[in-house]
Order: C-alpha cells, then sequence, then structure tokens
C-alpha cells in the first residue's frame, strides 16, 4: 500500500515536530476571535517555500486543522465563535461553560474535532475522485435552494421565538445587500461611505455581533464571567468519552454531514455545523435541552466543522476549485511548488497528494493530546483572571483581530457599531445567530437566484430552470420539512400529553 | 515633511547611482526593510498565484521579504480605495489590475479614481480565452457562433464578475460576431469554472490560466493573445479566425501617490529583473500566464492606450454616456 510508505515518510522527527508546531500555533490562531485559519495558512505560505514540499505541506495542513478547532475555545469560553464554522458551537458551548462546565465542553470538542476530522480525512482518502462529482452537480440553483434550506433550520433552532427569528435573518439579509454587487456591480446601500464600500466582513459580525454583548454584559453585571467550581477536576477526559460514547451516532452523523456539505464549494463549514446540529436535536429525546448546555450540541458542532477540512479539500483536489477559503492558500501554495490538480493526483502527483492526506491525518491525531493541553490552559487563564483584566484584554482582541481581517480600520467600525446594536437588540429576544446567517446566507441566495434567473431566461423557462431537477426538488422538500418541523412536533406533543406540559418557550437561537 | 522628502530625495539620488553600478548595492539601499504586497483580492485566484511566484524572487534579488496581504472586497475597490492612506515610502505596494481600474471608477463612487493608482510595471496578463467542456458539441468557435446565431440569447457563458475583463470580453466579441449571447457573472475564476464544468453554462469566458489549471477536462477554442500561448500550440488566436480581439487581465503593481520617482523606479527595476528570470518565466508560463514588460516609463502610454479600448467597451455595457 503505497499510502503507508508515504505516511511512514510523513512520520520523520523533523515532520512530526513541524505538525506539532503547526497543530500548537493553529489552535492559538484559530481561538483568537478574528485571526482565522486563512490568516494562519497566508502567513505560513512564504516560510514553506525554504522547505521540502513534503514538510512544507505537513505543515500547511497541521495549522489549518489547527485553527479549525481552536476557534471553538473562544465559542465556549466567551461566546464569540473564532470562525464562523464554530458558530453553532456557542449554543451549548457557552451555557456549558456559564454553569461552570467549561472544562468538559473543551474536552468534548477535542473529541468530536478528532473523530470528525478523522471522518473527513479518510472520506478524502477513499472517495475523492467519487465526491468530487457531487460538487459538480451543484449549480447556480442548487446553491439558491441551499441558502434557502439553511434559512429554514432557523424555524428549528428557534421553537418559541420562531418570528423574531425571521426577523433577525431579515435584517442580517438586508446587512448583506450593502456594498458592491458581485452580480451587477451595483453599489448598494453605502450612502456614499467608503466605510461601507467593501460590505459587511462576516467575521468582523461574529465578533461584533457575538462578543461586545457579552462584553457589555459583564461590564454592567456584578456577577463573574463563569462559574468556578471550587474542586480542580482536571481536563475530565473520562466523563468527555463518556459523552462521546453516548453520542456516538451522533458524532459520525454530524461527521458526515460536514463531510458532504464541504464538498460543496459555496457552502462551507458556518452551514455544516448548524444543518448537523440541528440534525443532533431533530434525533434527541430531550431536544428542549439544546441551547441550554446539552454536550450532545458541541459534539455535533465541532465533528461537523472539522470534517470539512478533509472534505473541503475533496473538490479543492480532485477539481482545482477550492472548498473553503484556507482550501484557495493551500491551493496556491501547490500550484507554486510545481503541483498540478486533476487525474495525476493519485498517479505522477501521488508522492504528493499521499504525503499531504497522511499529514492531515497526523496533524488530526495530534489534534487529542495537544488540544486537551491547550484547551486546559485556555479554561484556567479564563477563569482565573480577574474580571478587571478580562475585559479591557478581550476587548483590545477584538479590535486587533477585526482590524487584521484586512488591515482595515472600517471593519472595527462596523464591529462595533453591530456590537452595540447586537446588545440592544438581544434584550428584546433578538439572538445574534440569525442575524449573521442572514448575512452568510444573503449573498449565495441573492447571487445563486440571480444567475438562475439568467439562465432560466436563456434556456426559456424558469420554471424548469428553479424546480426541474431532483437535488432542487429534494433540498425545497427538506426546506418545506423543516419550517413546519416544529409545528408537527408540537401537534404531536399535544396529543400525547394533552395537559400541555414542557416548555413551549425554549429558544436556542 | 519637507525634511522627510528631502532626505528621501537624496538618499534617492545616491539610490540610482549605486544601482547602476551593482545589483548588490541595490539591496543594500532599497528596500531597506520587508516590503508589504498588498492583494486587493482573497487568497487563491490569479493575482494571488502570480505574488507568490514573485514573492520567491523578490527575496533572492533584494534579501527583503515581500510580504503577500489581503484586502478583498468590492472587487478590488475596498483595497484601492485606502491605497492613497498608505505610506508612500516605496514598502507598501498594492496589486493593480485592468481592466478593473479603469471601469470600476467609471460613472460612480467608488472611492478611487483611476489616476490615484501610481502603477509603477506591468508584469503579465491572462488573455481572454472561450473555454468549453471537453465533451462539448462545439468543436470550433464556428460551431459557437453558428448556435448563437440559430438561437439569439441560448448560449450561455459563465465568467467572473460583472464589468470585469469577462464581461468586456464578451461584450466585444458579441459586437465583433454579431450575436447574442446571454453573460452570467459568478464570483471569481472558480466559481466560474464550476458551473461550466458541472455543465450549467455553455461556454467560459476564462483565461489561458484557466486552461492551463483544468487541461484534462476542458478545451480552448480561441484565445485573445497576439500569437498562441506555447502551452497551447493548437488552439488559434482570435485574430487569426478574423475578429479583432486581444486582451485579457492584466496585472501590475502600484504605489500611494507621493512615492518618490527614484524608489518607483528602483521598484520598477526589481520586478522588471524578477521577470528576466528564466526561472520565473517558465513558472508563470505553466501557469497560462504572458509574460509582458510595461516598465515605470512606459506605464503612461500602456494606460493611455488600454483606456481608450475600455472606454468603448464600456459605452457597450453602458456604464458611461
Amino acid at each position: 500500500m503505497e499510502i503507508f510508505s508515504h505516511a511512514l515518510g510523513a512520520l520523520s522527527p523533523l515532520n512530526l515536530g513541524l505538525a506539532l508546531l503547526g497543530v500548537a500555533s493553529g489552535i492559538i490562531i484559530g481561538a483568537l476571535p478574528g485571526l482565522s485559519a486563512t490568516m494562519a495558512v497566508a502567513v505560513l505560505v512564504p516560510v514553506t517555500f525554504g522547505m521540502a514540499p513534503e514538510s512544507a505541506l505537513i505543515m500547511l495542513g497541521a495549522i489549518y486543522t489547527g485553527a479549525i478547532y481552536g476557534g471553538s475555545y473562544s465559542a465556549i469560553l466567551v461566546n464569540t465563535p473564532g470562525t464562523p464554522s464554530a458558530i453553532a458551537t456557542t449554543f451549548d458551548g457557552f451555557p456549558m461553560a456559564k454553569r461552570g462546565d467549561g472544562d468538559l465542553a473543551v474536552t468534548l470538542s477535542t473529541l468530536a474535532s478528532v473523530v470528525g476530522g478523522l471522518v473527513g480525512v479518510l472520506a478524502l482518502l477513499t472517495l475523492a475522485p467519487l465526491l468530487a462529482q457531487v460538487a459538480l452537480s451543484f449549480g447556480p440553483v442548487e446553491y439558491f435552494w441551499l441558502a434557502i434550506f439553511g434559512l429554514t433550520l432557523i424555524s428549528a433552532l428557534s421553537e418559541g421565538s420562531t418570528l423574531k427569528g425571521f426577523m433577525g435573518a431579515g435584517f442580517g439579509l438586508l446587512l448583506s445587500t450593502i456594498g458592491v454587487a458581485v452580480v451587477g456591480g451595483d453599489i448598494r446601500y453605502t450612502f456614499g461611505s467608503q466605510v461601507l464600500l467593501g460590505g459587511i466582513e462576516i467575521v468582523s459580525a461574529l465578533i461584533g455581533l457575538y462578543c461586545i454583548p457579552v462584553l457589555i454584559d459583564l461590564v454592567a453585571t456584578p456577577e463573574s464571567h463563569l462559574k468556578v467550581d471550587e474542586e480542580q477536576r482536571g481536563i475530565r477526559l473520562r466523563e468527555g468519552l463518556k459523552h462521546a460514547w453516548i453520542g456516538k451516532l451522533n458524532l459520525l452523523r454530524s461527521a458526515s454531514i460536514g463531510t458532504g456539505v464541504a464538498i460543496l464549494p459555496g457552502a462551507g463549514g458556518s452551514i455544516a455545523s448548524l444543518v448537523s446540529y440541528s440534525e443532533a436535536r431533530r434525533a434527541a429525546k430531550d431536544s428542549s435541552s439544546f441551547g441550554k448546555g446539552n454536550p450532545q450540541g458541541v459534539l455535533a458542532t465541532e465533528a461537523a466543522n472539522n470534517a470539512t477540512v478533509g472534505g473541503g479539500f475533496i473538490p479543492t483536489l480532485v477539481l482545482g476549485i477550492p472548498g473553503t477559503p484556507p482550501d484557495a492558500v493551500i491551493l496556491g501554495a501547490l500550484l507554486v511548488q510545481g503541483f498540478r490538480t486533476g487525474p495525476e493526483l493519485f498517479t505522477t502527483n501521488a508522492n504528493i497528494t499521499y504525503t499531504f492526506v497522511a499529514g492531515l491525518f497526523i496533524a488530526t491525531c495530534l489534534l487529542l493530546p495537544l488540544g486537551l493541553l491547550i484547551g486546559r490552559y485556555a479554561f484556567k487563564s479564563i477563569i482565573s483572571v480577574p474580571k478587571a483584566l478580562l475585559v479591557p484584554t478581550i476587548a483590545f482582541m477584538t479590535v486587533i483581530g477585526t482590524y487584521a481581517i484586512r488591515n482595515s480600520v472600517s471593519d472595527v467600525i462596523i464591529m462595533l457599531t453591530l456590537g452595540v446594536m447586537g446588545w440592544l437588540l438581544n434584550r428584546y429576544g433578538f439572538k445574534p445567530s440569525p442575524i449573521v446567517l442572514g448575512l452568510i446566507l444573503g449573498p449565495i441566495a441573492e447571487q445563486g437566484f440571480v444567475q438562475g434567473f439568467l439562465m432560466g431566461r436563456a434556456s426559456g423557462s424558469y420554471a424548469v430552470m428553479f424546480f426541474g431537477g431532483p437535488i432542487s426538488l429534494t433540498i425545497i422538500a427538506l426546506s418545506i420539512l423543516s419550517v413546519f418541523y416544529p409545528l408537527i412536533k408540537a401537534r404531536r406533543a399535544r396529543r400525547r400529553n394533552p395537559n400541555g406540559a414542557g416548555d413551549p418557550h425554549q429558544e436556542v437561537l | 515633511m519637507r525634511l522627510s522628502i528631502s532626505i528621501g530625495l537624496a538618499t534617492g539620488l545616491g539610490l540610482s547611482l549605486a544601482s547602476a553600478l551593482t545589483t548588490v548595492a541595490l539591496a543594500d539601499d532599497f528596500p531597506s526593510k520587508n516590503v508589504q504586497y498588498v492583494i486587493p483580492f482573497g487568497p487563491g485566484g490569479e493575482s494571488d498565484i502570480s505574488a507568490r511566484l514573485q514573492q520567491k524572487y523578490f527575496e533572492e534579488i533584494t534579501g527583503e521579504q515581500l510580504i503577500v496581504q489581503y484586502m478583498p472586497g468590492g472587487g478590488g475597490a475596498v483595497g484601492w480605495s485606502q491605497l492613497s492612506d498608505m505610506p508612500a515610502d516605496g514598502h507598501t505596494i498594492m496589486g493593480s489590475n485592468l481592466p478593473h481600474i479603469i471601469l470600476k471608477p467609471m460613472g460612480q463612487d467608488v472611492g478611487f479614481k483611476t489616476e490615484e493608482l501610481n502603477n509603477f510595471f506591468y508584469f503579465h496578463y491572462s488573455p481572454d480565452a472561450i473555454l468549453v467542456r471537453n465533451d462539448s458539441p462545439h468543436e470550433t468557435l464556428d460551431d459557437l457562433i453558428q448556435a448563437a446565431e440559430e438561437a439569439p440569447g441560448a448560449v450561455t457563458f459563465s465568467g467572473s464578475g460583472t464589468y470585469s475583463a469577462n464581461d468586456v470580453a464578451n461584450t466585444r466579441f458579441q459586437q465583433l460576431a454579431d450575436v447574442t449571447t446571454t453573460y452570467i457573472p459568478f464570483k471569481g475564476t472558480g466559481a466560474a469554472v464550476t458551473a461550466l464544468l458541472g455543465g450549467q453554462v455553455q461556454a467560459e469566458w476564462g483565461y489561458t490560466t484557466v486552461a492551463a489549471n483544468h487541461q484534462d477536462k476542458v478545451r480552448m477554442l480561441a484565445v485573445a493573445s497576439e500569437e498562441r500561448h506555447p502551452m497551447f500550440p493548437d488552439v488559434p488566436t482570435f485574430q487569426e479566425l478574423g475578429y479583432d480581439m486581444v486582451g485579457g487581465a492584466y496585472r501590475g503593481m502600484a504605489v500611494p501617490e507621493g512615492t518618490p520617482e527614484d524608489v518607483q523606479q528602483q521598484l520598477s527595476d526589481i520586478f522588471q529583473q524578477i521577470n528576466q528570470n528564466p526561472q520565473f518565466r517558465e513558472e508563470m508560463q505553466d501557469l497560462g500566464f504572458v509574460l509582458m514588460d510595461v516598465p515605470l516609463e512606459e506605464v503612461d502610454a500602456f494606460m493611455a492606450e488600454r483606456m481608450d479600448v475600455y472606454e468603448a467597451s464600456a459605452r457597450e455595457l453602458g456604464l458611461i454616456e
């Protein structure tokens, strides 16, 4: 088996050291809000020019894997997704941390990331050429429906406050239209301001909408940031493994969803983790405890988003179409190294490909010891730093992180404005997630619709274009199911239990 | 301020004398620290990849690093509108793309004007090309034109962006071949080629670089360069087929206004030297780019010439009256 000889090659002491270094620095970069996986990889690219190609690839894969995982720390400990992929991790991760289970949540996220990462890499290794064809069967119309499906998840996730969820999403959709339109090139809603010309960066919206309200609340209330138990419980690995074992189906399902969604170049980790979260919730018997610190919620989202690492490389390596933004940077580095995508991937270029896959595999395995270790320190430092120091430190990091996205003060202004708006809206029951979802899905839906419309005009039938394909029809069916599922479930529950027990006002988003 | 300018001039004068002697001396004086190379697009596109290739050789020549950064947004407008606020000492340069920097500010305010970008070197272009899938029934450009004549508007082309090189190419092609097609803008070349490979469109307005990346899956019908591309000796140029189309997406570098003339000259010299490196030339050509040298002293004439071409296209597109 050729793959094993390449895996062994990857296991040289130097390469292992590089992988260790890559994963560790990736985790730290990913954990800092604003410093994204894309940036981590991009900074590293010139360093790798001086290295042997296989060492370079191993390090790039390692830093990417680490950064996606690291995003869960800030999601769990300060309610701020370090990357868009970690949005859904805040739903249960932060409530867990609030009640004193932050250490357990970090351990769970580590275990789930390792499982998810391995599933993604396995898919990349065994099914890549086959799965890459799936990426091509998604055209503009399919992406339009996929975005609509993503928006319907809001209804599933915000039972009891569905209307507010949809209002938030509508606001997010409006925000997404700001700036220069991709299709059409018009400048919209900038009110003559250059600040808004480039639109609203999703990461700066994430930081503003999630982190600033937490900071304001920290200052406005006397309570400590996270509840701390007196006794030291270590990393609670045994407890974590128990939850993972209970949720083994959940883990596998989420990892498969993550891999599947990542194959679609336009979709990304945020959709993958949201879909797997809502599926985990739907499948659970105690679905009402989701959003209040259910460990299974953390397992679902973190398994899904680390599965996107391997999954995203499937279209990148097979078709030369980057699955995610960090994939685009790595593809660029590969091209500069003289690598060509396509059929020679598993023939003439097999050594590069297999070394890279082996590197991803090693990096994913390294997540376990490194994640548990760094995670413990992250948790300890957040709970032991006094509030008077914690608030300014986080505030400083949000500003630096936002500025670093594209070296722009405009993004900092947008972040702070959205932060204050987010805090106010939160007081009236509007959660940040629907707004961010609208912001992420808006451009996908808009571009898909306009492109599909143009294609429909050229083909002579809009109806066939939008409702003709089997994939479109499947996604439409899923969307309808997703919108009405809470109603169906509520009716079923009422029939079973006519006294109307249970909390009808559960809110997740 | 005046002091720093005069110091800049003095060092600049010293520099140009020294650089006449050896390139080693050049490395000693300018650049005196790492040079920030801002790409006004996201990573992974042609601008990024060609910058990454320059990066290697820049360090060999100057001993300083060329640090690639991304400032995406608004199809480049976010970066270009901020260039004038950046340090004008030559240690910050920005990728500059045609036709973007000419078409974007036409008829609307995008925060910058074409003449505010001080281009000091244009180093390559990726020629426009029409691509179809390997299994497409359209074997030649004539086949495609015939299909467009039979059913006006039914032939769909994917391409990157609105008012972009691809959009301009499609407009010009419709005019020259006297056909009507449907141009469907996508976000970037990657999304445009995905639509072609997935069969959502019949053809794509792309570049030789796209064909080079996807050689096994697509074929080019015609390419808008003056001569056939060495990688694709069998693909005719538009001119050979009787359509006067030469052009594509041109890439160069610009500095903020107020950057001393001699520093600009230094930068122009460095990048010209990179362009002459045989290894660099080979790498660029293998990716499908066509190298060209437009050094500082020729930039104005080059810009004026392209301006005429794009103004005509802009009128066609309805961008200006």
